[in-house]
Formats: structure tokens, sequence, C-alpha cells
């Protein structure tokens, strides 16, 4: 589905039916340089089974246009625009490491509007090092490989991701490559920036009253565990469910655990 | 800068795609011989067939040790997706037929194997699929065949029989201009000689019954995706691929370039493809290929090592007319060779011996250590005579426009050591030079 926002084409995947705004709505917010095709698995069965599905690509990501934005709170507005313009007032939230921060500042801003936060995969900072900064500016394919080699525990993901036979290592560099493609912006450093310079998690993550999950990898190198100390500190109320066998790319390392967990979680009607 | 590193070769050529058997704990791959997979509920079975779960359903669509193979392939090949078939026929077959239907055309290099030229030149088009073929050293012949009805460009790594190097990276350019991907069967060089995708190729299939399995023992294809072909730009720019981007009314209007987007031609292929055609590669075979892969680099090593020393050996044999090896310098494509394949050209190569149709054949009857049959990529040292076998019935004029004369031999050149080889050469030239 193509939506007009702010005079861009605003691509949102809807899991293989047409959106329903009138069914409970499950937004789904990529991580950096990544696109829609992450949650393909998850859209899917959040489709199939009652929800009405938004899969973002954001401004200047895969089919989306426009350029990429900044920041993280200029991302969350314009996700606030986007469900203006698919008729959604309220939506559970779910996103993946940079589309976690996305999540948690919508609620943040738009408390209303938010029925249910997922944090997959998330940190807070979300510091990015200064040698991943300088290679997403200066070396861009050093950058994807460093991200995606952090991003994976395992050269043997069972049962691979979106299905047997498909190399998630493989996938995983070739769809940052895609994105970098179809943008003439350094979109990896963008992101990365707006990742690194996110300063309004802790008082964002204090404000949030909705039920929320976080859903980590156990071996994740990019967002560890332990770096969502923050925030876990600050919504009291979460829950956190560790994934074994999981890096960075849980979506694609654990496909059927990530969609157990999200959607018990977003089935309960409370926490 | 330098940053964390992938795995090597050899270590994706033993780990990539494996894990320990989570059910006990076997180390090695083992072979799931079952034909369906139970579901857990209803809900379950569903969320299998819709796309909504990775797993396994029906082993005509995906099987666990198939899957092992076919991850290692596409890890090995720098790819996204690989999908096990049949034989390197079915692989060629799927990767044509699910880009390409009635009204399509392909342009080939005419340097092929024999079956593949029998599939696009006779099958093929019998099913609406017509292919021009052209000499694959003569690029603007490439780009004059493209029409606008044109889906793919297919040409063979090491072209048969001459051993044509493919220029990848000029025909992937052409391909690529005319928002077209570049097929390229790769059996003869293997992934650990050459990486097409790296030069520009997008889909690459092997006849893994060759040097992959090592050992003569399974017949299988593998087809393998290398994720960087743009099918929703080409659609946009030229209509080409709707298969891809557009609704398949066959999977409940699934748009395969939207669910995927760097792998729905996998997605087609397999959904479609090996639902449908059925030309699946069993498990045996899989594990069969599996361990021959396992030992790829250190195989490929020594069959190259022993084909450097043969060929240095035919060469100066007065007996001999020509040898076609690339890492000869009179060989048209030695400088094409030297950059694409530096650690070697394979173990496959044809010469000619002087004399007659009876001459090759005595050649061929007086070997001990190479087997007469046809086949390549074998542990063991094998030779085919064409005039006497694949050609038997074609006058000597024709066997020329084919790059053959009475004499032609094809080796492929085995693990066996080097001095016995010679000697049995050495032997069938002796043999073939008494009765002229």
């Amino acid at each position: 589905m193509i939506l007009n926002i702010d005079g861009f084409d605003a691509y949102c995947y809807t899991g293989g039916k047409p959106f329903d705004a009138s069914l409970p709505t499950v937004v789904f917010l990529h991580g950096a340089q990544n696109d829609h095709s992450v949650w393909i698995l998850q859209t899917r069965y959040f489709a199939h089974h009652g929800y009405g599905v938004l899969a973002v690509d954001l401004p200047g990501h895969g089919r989306s246009k426009g350029r990429a934005l900044s920041s993280v709170e200029a991302m969350a507005d314009w996700l606030l625009r986007v469900l203006d313009a698919a008729g959604v007032k309220e939506a559970a939230l779910i996103g993946h490491s940079m589309g976690s921060l996305i999540a948690l500042e919508t609620s943040a801003r738009a408390p209303e509007r938010v029925a249910k936060l997922a944090l997959v995969g998330t940190a807070y900072p979300m510091k990015v090092s200064d040698a991943l900064l300088n290679a997403a500016l200066n070396e861009e394919q050093t950058a994807i490989d460093m991200v995606n080699i952090w991003s994976h525990s395992s050269i043997a993901q069972k049962p691979s991701f979106p299905g047997p036979g498909f190399y998630v290592t493989g996938g995983g560099q070739r769809l940052m490559q895609y994105v970098s493609r179809h943008s003439e912006e350094k979109i990896f450093h963008i992101d990365f920036t707006a990742c690194n310079s996110y300063a309004n998690g802790e008082a964002a993550a204090q404000s949030v009253k909705c039920p929320t999950l976080f859903l980590l990898g156990k071996r994740d190198m990019m967002t560890p565990p332990k770096a969502t100390a923050t925030l876990t500190k600050a919504i009291a109320h979460a829950k956190t469910v560790l994934l074994d066998n999981c890096g960075h790319a849980l979506m694609a390392e654990q496909p059927d655990a990530v969609l157990d967990t999200l959607y018990g979680f977003v089935r309960q009607s409370a926490n | 800068m330098s940053g964390p590193n992938y795995p090597g070769f050899d270590t994706l050529s033993l780990h990539a795609g494996a894990a320990p058997d989570p059910a006990t704990g076997a180390r090695a791959t083992p072979i799931y011989l079952t034909s369906a997979y139970v579901f857990k509920d209803s809900d379950h079975a569903a969320s299998l067939f819709n796309m909504e779960r990775a797993g396994h359903v029906y082993s005509r669509i995906s099987n666990p040790t198939n899957a092992v193979l076919e991850e290692r392939i596409a890890a090995l090949e720098g790819g996204v997706a690989g999908i096990a078939t049949a034989s390197g026929q079915a692989a060629m077959h799927l990767g044509l037929a699910t880009i390409a239907g009635a009204g399509s055309h392909i342009v080939a290099s005419r340097a092929l194997y024999g079956g593949s030229q029998n599939l696009l030149a006779y099958t093929m088009k019998r099913f609406g699929i017509e292919t021009t073929f052209v000499d694959p050293r003569d690029l603007d012949a490439w780009r004059a065949a493209i029409r606008p009805n044109t889906k793919v460009l297919f040409g063979e790594s090491l072209g048969n029989p001459g051993l044509d190097v493919l220029n990848i990276p000029k025909i992937a350019e052409i391909a690529h201009e005319n928002h077209l991907p570049l097929m390229v069967d790769s059996t003869f060089t293997t992934p650990y000689l050459l990486q097409p995708f790296a030069h520009g190729a997008d889909l690459v299939f092997h006849s893994a019954t060759k040097f992959l399995c090592g050992h003569g023992t399974a017949v299988g294809g593998l087809l393998v995706d290398g994720g960087r072909f743009d099918w929703q730009q080409a659609y946009e720019k030229t209509g080409r691929f709707a298969e891809l981007c557009e609704p398949y009314d066959g999977f409940h209007g699934m748009v395969f370039a939207e669910e995927s987007s760097v792998a729905p031609f996998s997605l087609r292929a397999r959904r479609e493809g090996l639902r449908d055609f059925g030309a699946v590669m069993s498990p045996h075979n899989a594990f069969a290929i599996l361990q021959g892969v396992e030992t790829l680099s250190l195989r490929m090593d020594k069959h190259v090592a022993n084909t450097r020393k043969i060929v240095e050996f035919l060469v100066s044999h007065p007996a001999i007319e020509s040898v076609s090896y690339p890492e000869l310098e009179s060989h048209p494509d030695h400088a094409l060779a030297k950059s694409l394949l530096p650690k070697g050209c394979g173990a496959v190569f044809s010469f000619s011996i002087k004399g007659s149709r009876a001459a090759g054949q005595r050649f061929v009857e007086s070997l001990g250590v190479f087997s007469h049959l046809a086949n390549v990529g074998d542990a063991k040292s094998l030779v085919i005579h064409p005039a006497s076998t694949t050609h038997f019935r074609v006058p000597t004029e024709q066997l020329k426009a084919s790059g053959l004369t009475e004499g032609t031999m094809r080796l492929s050149v085995g693990l066996e050591d080097v001095d016995d080889l010679i000697n049995d050469l050495a032997r069938g030239l002796k043999a073939a030079q008494k009765g002229a």
C-alpha cells in the first residue's frame, strides 16, 4: 500500500491482505538500512489472524520516497502522519533496533495512539562506535559487513528465513546493499547518527504506560541485552523475553520464537 | 579499515547451513528420508502453507537435508538462496522457467554442453521460448541479440568443448544495461575456482553431479540466487518480470517482490517451480553431495594440479595435434582466464590426437586408469572420445563445426597420482600411433 506523506510515496507492506483500519492495527518498524521485508513472516501471520498490518519502509528506505529523516523524533512524527493517512487512531507498535527507538519516541509523543509497545533488539543509549559511523560515511560496504557479521549469531539458522534454503547472512548483506542502491544519500550514516544522537529515550520510557515487551537476543552483539537496563528500569511494568541462539537479527534467526512472543503479547488484553 | 570477517571458504564448506541435529546431537547432517512433516495443529499447518512461518511441509517443496546443501551452496557462491534439484538440467530448467514463458526469448552462448543446447534449441522452443545462440566471445553479438521479450542471458563459465572462458563482467554489464539478469552454468569451475556473482552474474546453477559431489555417486543440481538483480526496477523500466512483480494467482495473489526485496526469484522458483514441476533432489543425493562439498577446495586444488601436469605432458607429445586449456598462451581466452580464474581453469579439457577416428578408438581402449564414460567431475579420471560416442553419427565436416576432430578427446582429470595418469595417457598415445 502506498500512502502520500509530506508529498512523497510512503510504502507500507500489509501482510499479503488489503489493509483494514477497522481491525486492531499492528505497526512494524524496521531498523537502520533495512526495509519492511525483515518482518515478512510475522506480518503475514498477524494479517491473516485478525489484525490490520502496516510494515512501513521509512522515508528513503526501500520503496518509500523522500529524504531519509535525520532524527528519531522526526521519524516518530512521520509515523504519526502515516497513522493519520491510514486512518488509524491507535496501534500496537513493534520496532526493531532503530525502529524500537521510533516506537518508543512515538509512544511518548502520542501515548493515546499507542496501545502496546514491543521493543525488539533494543538498547538505550543506542551508541554507535566512531569506527562504524566513519565506515557508514566513507566505506559503506565495510559498514554493511560489520553490521551483518555482528547481527548474526550463526551461519546455520534453522529453519532459516524466510524459509528453508535461504542463506540468512547473505540475505542480510544484500538487503543493506539494496537499501543503499535505492537512495542517493548515505542512509546508513543518517540512520546510525539518528540512533547515536537520540537523547530522549530514558524520559520517553518513563512516560510509557501501555503494555510493553522487550524481546532480546541472548547473543546480540549490536544491542546486547545488558544495554537495555536503562529502559527496562524505566518501564518497570514491561515484560522481557530473551531468545536463545539469537543475535541482533532476531526475525531472521528465530522467526517462530519472535512471532510467537509478539503474537502472544499483542493478543493479551493487558500485561 | 579492517573489520570483522566472514567465515572463509573452507569453514563455510563444512559449516554453512548445518548445525548439530537438534533432536539427536548428530554432528553430520542426517538424511531426512521423510515425505512430509507433522503439523503442531491446524493453525501451524495453515501458517506454513501461507508463508507466515518458515518450516517444512512436504519434501517436494523443502527438506531439512536438502536445505543444508542449499544454504551451503548459497554461502559458498556469495548468494542469498539455493534450490536443490533432481539434476543440473532440472536446475537450468527451473531457473529459466521461473522468469520465462511462452513468447519469451533467451540469449545464450553457443558454446554449451549438449544437454543445455538441446533444452534451449528444441525443448524450450516447443513451449514457446526461443533462444538466439551467439559466439560467447563476441560481445556485440550478445548486445545485438537482445529483444524486448528477452528474459535472460546465459552461458557457461567454461564453455563446451573448447573451454571458452565466459567474460562474465562484460556480459553482465550488457545484461544490466538492458535490465536483464545473467545466468551462468558454473559446473566446471565450482565456487572454489570462480564465484560468478562477484563478477556481476545474477543466477548460477551447477550440475552438482560433477565436482560438487565429486565422487560420481549422485545426480543433482543446484540453482543459486545472487540476490542483487533488481527485478522490481527492471519491471518498472521494461515491463519484464511480471512473474515476480505482479500478483500471482497461483499463490493467493502474492507479489514476490514485495515479500522479499532481494530474493523474489527464489521465492517463486520454490513456491511455483518446485511445487509444480517437482524436479526435486532426493535427500540421499543431497547428503552425498554435502560430503563432497566438505572437501571441495582440497579436491579442486589437486584436480587442477594434476590437470596442469597432464596439459604440460600432452603439449609436448609428438602424437598430439592440439590441446585446449585456457592456461595455455595459445588459448584465445588466456588473458581472461588469468584474470577470472587465477586458481585454475578446472580439470576438464579437450585435446586432439593425430590420426583418424580409429586412432582415437585405439587410444581410449588402451587406457587402464582413465575410465571411458560419459561424465566429468569424478574423483576418478575419465575420458570420452566424442567421435566414437556422443558424436558417432556425425560426419567429419560437421564435427569441425562443433569444434571437434576425429581425434578429439575430452578428459576429466581425477585425483590419482599424476604419474600414473601420465603413464596411462602415454600408453594410450603409443597404441593410437601404432596403427597409424
